[in-house]
């Protein structure tokens, strides 16, 4: 099995779990606690990678990403290479395509936080930033974690954004997921297999956390 | 909107009185239209659930906007529509015990209490929490969850998170509901002890009797978002002149009448109760009031207030002896419930001493002796 594309891998889930925790938060919140009328278009918009097929998001990444785009362009001014077929690039993507498996956990945990500990709060003389610190975000921890273990889960063994926009480079985009597809191609089922059971062992371990984590009776499914 | 504030007290103004005008909700068609002074001390909100006592309260933190309206603490204008000032929640100062406490699940009982005091430094925040937790007598509990406290600790640890910031108003919204009789007369004791050191205004909703009575000093009673009456429980509850305190304050017996004569000398008049079945007749002698014979005239007579014999009383003040049948007997905590037929249905409550002293038996003879002045008449409507 290939070392290289095992720990590309690891490196881009953690760093897109890092990135969705930090930019999740705010989104999630917002959409917990917004009263706007138009939030469900914000919704929707997030949710979207949940059903689009990778492919559909990847080449629309690609083409956004790509040295033709005003994106792309300041890109290339910037650092003198597109972000197409980069591990920035696959990064951007990967955070796009997790995106739902952060938001959607934080926010429901976010909106099962009684209000009256947000009205108690308010009443005792503290602002709104530090009742999320001091009350809301303590009371959601099961939520945030489900979401950063999920997030990192999904982009482990994402394939078809990560094959439009990164491209198969050995050691900057070619992921544990495309390595097993290459190796099928090659007939090396034996060397398939040892990627495969492994993404199998890493994905069961992080989700049997996640549900150890919000044990409940009746519960279906991780998100609450 | 009323033109005179009613002044729930009777000394004048204070400094630090609230003063509450709210009329209408946004975003809600709630029909609110109060207007109060509330002097330093306790202030009671009494009326059925869904007359708007907790909006009231909301409006008063800043958790619900009025339409239009004013309400200041003092001197400090919280919210007036008029010049555009809405104070938010967390800078009014403002002490609130919810009804469901919303206590900090994830906090110990110290750290709740200590909650409000962020801004001060650690031994600080210690010396001023532990004294209120002493004041309430949980500080013991400082360590523990809220989860892992009775309701009454729990009760007690609300409204010292509340208090420890020094409110310049209170609210509490039920805050004894839920609680034993025993636990409950013990932290009215400690709120009137913490009350009679500071004066500051508190406002009280509940919806039981008894709490009015045992706390208040003057009530305020709410129907449908208006205000229905004040003044002193006593003047409110114990004499209703509307039909609709009658009802909620737990006046059991309500009847119609006709007024068939006026005795002016006595202050008194005789009226005819409607509601007799066919062939008998029941007369009342009550407070006279400014009808005519002729005239309608509705009667409120508390249960707790008919005394019953089981022989033809003698040689006794009251004006009213009526005889009856006994047609059961219920009983309600430390309360015994007679129904007596007497033409018209009367509720009367006994002690379980009583009912076992007369051996009162369902189908026994019996007579009710009702004085005067323990009949009320009801004005209808508001």
């Amino acid at each position: 099995m290939n070392g290289n594309a095992l720990l590309l891998t690891i490196r881009l889930a953690g760093i897109v779990a890092a990135v969705l925790l930090i930019a999740g938060l705010p989104i999630a919140y917002w959409i917990a606690f917004s009263r706007r009328r138009w939030k469900f278009l914000v919704e929707a918009i997030v949710a979207l990678p949940l059903v689009l097929p990778p492919t559909v998001l990847g080449f629309y990444l690609l083409v956004a990403l790509g040295s033709r785009s005003p994106v792309g362009r300041w890109w290339m001014s910037l650092t003198g290479h597109t972000l197409a077929f980069t591990f920035e690039g696959l990064v951007i993507g990967s955070i796009i395509y997790s995106l739902p498996f952060a938001v959607q956990p934080f926010a429901a945990s976010f909106a099962a936080v009684d209000p009256a500990l947000l009205a108690a709060s308010a009443t005792l003389g503290v602002g709104r930033w530090k009742t999320f610190f001091r009350v809301v975000l303590p009371l959601s921890l099961p939520g945030v974690i489900t979401g950063l273990a999920l997030s990192f889960a999904h982009t482990l063994g994402e394939f078809g954004v990560v094959l439009m926009i990164g491209g198969n480079i050995p050691s900057v985009t070619k992921t544990v997921s495309i390595d097993i597809y290459d190796l099928v191609q090659a007939g090396e089922y034996g060397s398939a297999n040892r990627a495969a059971l492994l993404l199998l062992a890493i994905s069961f371990v992080t989700l049997s956390l996640i549900y150890a984590l919000n044990r409940r009776v009746g519960a279906v499914w991780p998100f609450k | 909107m009323p033109e005179t504030l009613p002044n729930a007290g009777n000394s004048p103004s204070d400094a630090n009185a609230l003063s509450v005008a709210v009329c209408g909700l946004l975003g809600n068609p709630f029909a609110l239209d109060v207007a109060f002074v509330a002097e330093p001390g306790i202030t009671i909100l009494f009326g059925p659930s869904g007359s708007g006592k907790t909006t009231l309260l909301n409006c008063v933190a800043g958790l619900a906007a009025p339409a239009a309206g004013r309400i200041s603490a003092g001197e400090r204008v919280l919210f007036d529509s008029t010049r555009q000032i809405d104070v938010p929640v967390a800078r009014r100062g403002i002490g609130y015990v919810f009804q469901d406490l919303a206590l900090f699940p994830h906090l110990s009982v110290g750290a709740n209490v200590e909650y409000g005091l962020g801004s001060l430094a650690a031994a600080e925040r210690r010396s001023r929490s532990q004294s209120l937790l002493e004041s309430f007598h949980i500080s013991h509990l400082r360590e523990r969850k809220p989860g892992d406290i009775s309701g009454g600790e729990r009760q007690r640890v609300a409204l010292a998170r509340a208090l420890v910031t020094d409110p310049c108003v209170l609210l509490l919204d039920e805050p004894l509901s839920g609680l034993d009789a025993p636990t409950r007369s013990h932290l009215l004791r400690d709120l009137h002890a913490w009350n009679d050191a500071r004066r500051i205004p508190v406002l009280y909703v509940t919806h039981m009797r008894e709490e009015v009575f045992a706390l208040g000093e003057r009530v305020l009673v709410l129907q449908a978002g208006r205000l229905l009456a004040h003044g002193s429980p006593y003047e409110v509850l114990e004499k209703p002149r509307h039909e609709a305190i009658a009802e909620f304050a737990g006046i059991e017996n309500r009847f119609d009448g006709t007024v068939v004569a006026l005795h002016e000398a006595q202050g008194t008049l005789t009226c005819r109760l409607t509601e007799a079945e066919e062939g008998r007749m029941v007369e009342l002698e009550i407070p006279l009031a400014h009808r005519h014979p002729g005239m309608p005239v509705r009667v409120a007579i508390r249960a707790g207030d008919i005394m019953l014999a089981t022989m033809p009383p003698q040689g006794i003040s009251a004006r009213n002896v009526l005889p009856g049948r006994l047609i059961s007997l219920g009983r309600m905590d430390t309360t015994v419930i007679a129904q007596v037929d007497c033409g018209v249905r009367f509720e009367v409550h006994l002690t379980p001493a009583a009912e076992k002293a007369l051996e009162l038996r369902p189908g026994r003879e019996v007579w009710l002796v009702i004085k005067t002045h323990s009949c009320h008449i009801l004005r209808s409507g508001s």
